[in-house]
């Protein structure tokens, strides 16, 4: 009773703060025109809440509670790489390059920067396939929790989530107005603090905790053993498949497919000087840590509750599946008050995420696509096409939703980080700071980087294609080169695509200097 | 130390402590640096996203 209570509450506090930053119209161009000063904290905070999303919270702590702590270095690599490189690096060049190109989505800053429609239709549709993939594991993380905390069936917790997020993207929460971002992060911030202490406290301390976390180590299941699994507080053995897995497709995989985010480049964009970049750098690195970081050490030690009240590790505890492990987590060892406060932490890491998600998956169908390709159309037929592709992705995350396996918030996360890093990365960051590089190198990157991550996921990367089965159909075995079943897309795709796209552009036609030297002033 | 079994981890839970503590000390030394007065060019931008956003 009292959680349908808080979340109607909570509903009614976002729609409250929405209207009012509505009302405010606290939106770009009023900020701008007229100098309006938003709170620091405002600004930065909301950062925080659409990078992180229940993704990060549910699918990583329960991918910690299987692989251990080692799953820290994702967080170092998410603080350095996510908030510092890209704020520090990639995002003022991004803000200036964004305005004087008029670009407002990533496919058509891309688009405009090469001067290619292709560009920009390619980008716009690979967003529009791959993106509900993301969208959906994140929704799970959301659906995961209400099922195990409330005790309601999946189909039904499943459902409940499509009509409170169908709502807010309906009401308006596309604005990605900055109040609602920074109430949500704040409601995260909270959440996610309570846990950390409680956690080290319930467990007996700090120290104390991870020695009986290290004392498990012998409580690793054979098969993960044999595989590489050294215990939750010892890295995987060196270049073992738990070591591949752990390194190339969680570290590596979303740690640096953060770069190049189309919903997070955007947000460069939409920021009004480097003075706020710099802060939110403040506020971010200790939001990312406060997050992911505690996600990591609470879902790793886990391992140690379940064993001594279960005498089980957490993955059995969940049964086999580990996106169950952190809600199972809260529910049974954390007071019942603080489950209704997660509930609220996971809703509002859900919907700041989703919200951007739809915004980027709307503008590229709408933008990127129908009106690069019909450029006569009229402005009405835009709207609709927007509409309609928002609500296809509504329905396509619903019906991942259902069919998609246990255990895949993480790897799904992963395999969209991996996809837009191969696909998109060489051509961003080259197209930032390197003048030489050419229309046809970024194509041939996009293309490669596109087509080869998809070919690996197909044919080479075990995990993947063992599943989707496509390998086995035509060629009668389950991967075709055994040695690199394990290595993740990313680490083989991505310098392939780098490379073509760095060789293509010194063997072909460069832009005209006046151009680039107008794309490249500050 | 701490209880943690590998050097390695030890590394990353100090690393993501001070690679934290970089990003607030980088925040706070540049907090007022390129206060960035708005030009008509972003001015531009800026109403043609909300024109965007309003769209959807």
């Amino acid at each position: 009773m009292w959680t349908i209570i808080a979340v109607v509450f909570y509903l009614m506090l976002v729609g409250y703060l929405g209207f009012l930053g509505y009302r405010k119209t606290t939106n770009a161009s009023d900020y701008l025109v007229a100098g309006r000063q938003i709170h620091p904290y405002v600004m930065a905070i909301s950062y925080g809440a659409t990078f992180i999303s229940t993704s990060a919270i549910v699918g990583f702590g329960g991918a910690a509670g299987v692989f251990g702590m080692g799953l820290l270095w994702l967080t170092f690599c998410n603080i350095l790489v996510g908030i510092f490189i890209a704020f520090v690096v990639f995002g003022n060049r991004t803000r200036v390059m964004g305005y004087h190109l008029d670009a407002h989505t990533f496919p058509e800053f891309m688009g405009k920067r090469y001067g290619s429609r292709f560009i920009q239709v390619f980008s716009g549709a690979v967003i529009f396939i791959a993106m509900p993939l993301y969208a959906g594991v994140v929704m799970i993380g959301g659906v995961k929790f209400i099922e195990i905390y409330m005790g309601v069936p999946y189909d039904a917790a499943l459902a409940i989530c499509a009509v409170i997020i169908a709502a807010y993207v309906i009401a308006g929460g596309l604005k990605g107005v900055m109040y609602t971002d920074a109430a949500q992060g704040t409601i995260m911030f909270v959440g996610m603090s309570i846990l950390f202490i409680f956690t080290y406290i319930s467990l007996g301390g700090f120290t104390s905790a991870h020695q009986a976390l290290t004392d498990l180590a012998d409580k690793v299941p054979e098969k993960l053993a044999a595989a590489g699994h050294m215990g939750w507080t010892a890295m995987p053995r060196f270049l073992s498949t738990w070591w591949w897995n752990l390194v190339s497709t969680l570290v590596l995989g979303v740690g640096i497919g953060v770069l190049a985010q189309p919903q997070l480049v955007v947000r460069f964009m939409t920021v009004k000087s480097k003075r706020e970049l710099n802060r939110a750098v403040f506020a971010g690195g200790i939001f990312i840590f406060m997050m992911t970081g505690v996600a990591f050490i609470v879902g790793s030690l886990s391992n140690v509750f379940f064993f001594r009240t279960q005498g089980m590790i957490s993955i059995a505890a969940a049964g086999g599946n580990a996106d169950a492990i952190i809600p199972l987590f809260i529910s049974e060892a954390l007071p019942k008050w603080f489950g209704v406060l997660f509930l609220l932490t996971l809703l509002s890491a859900a919907m700041s995420t989703l919200s951007s998600q739809f915004h980027t998956m709307g503008t590229a169908i709408s933008r990127d696509i129908f009106q690069q390709l019909t450029p006569k159309t009229k402005k009405d037929n835009t709207l609709i096409i927007a509409r309609l592709g928002v609500l296809l992705g509504i329905i396509t995350i619903v019906i991942l939703g259902e069919v998609l396996p246990d255990s895949i918030i993480a790897p799904g996360t992963a395999i969209f980080f991996g996809l837009c890093a191969s696909s998109f990365l060489p051509m961003y960051a080259l197209g930032l700071y390197w003048k030489k590089a050419t229309p046809a190198g970024a194509k041939s990157g996009l293309v490669v980087g596109f087509l080869g991550s998809v070919f690996y996921i197909l044919f080479i990367h075990a995990k993947e294609s063992a599943a989707l089965g496509a390998c086995q159909a035509l060629f009668g075995k389950p991967n075709l080169v055994p040695s690199l079943a394990v290595v993740d897309p990313i680490v083989i795709v991505l310098p392939i695509s780098l490379l073509v796209t760095v060789l293509v552009s010194l063997f072909t036609r460069q832009m005209d200097p006046q151009q680039v030297e107008r794309l490249f002033r500050r | 130390m701490f209880g943690l079994a590998d050097p390695w981890i030890v590394a990353a839970y100090l690393l993501c402590i001070l690679s934290s503590l970089l990003c607030v000390l980088y925040g706070w030394a540049k907090w007022n640096s390129d206060g960035g007065a708005s030009s008509d060019e972003t001015a531009k931008w800026a109403k043609e996203e909300d024109k965007i956003s309003d769209t959807l």
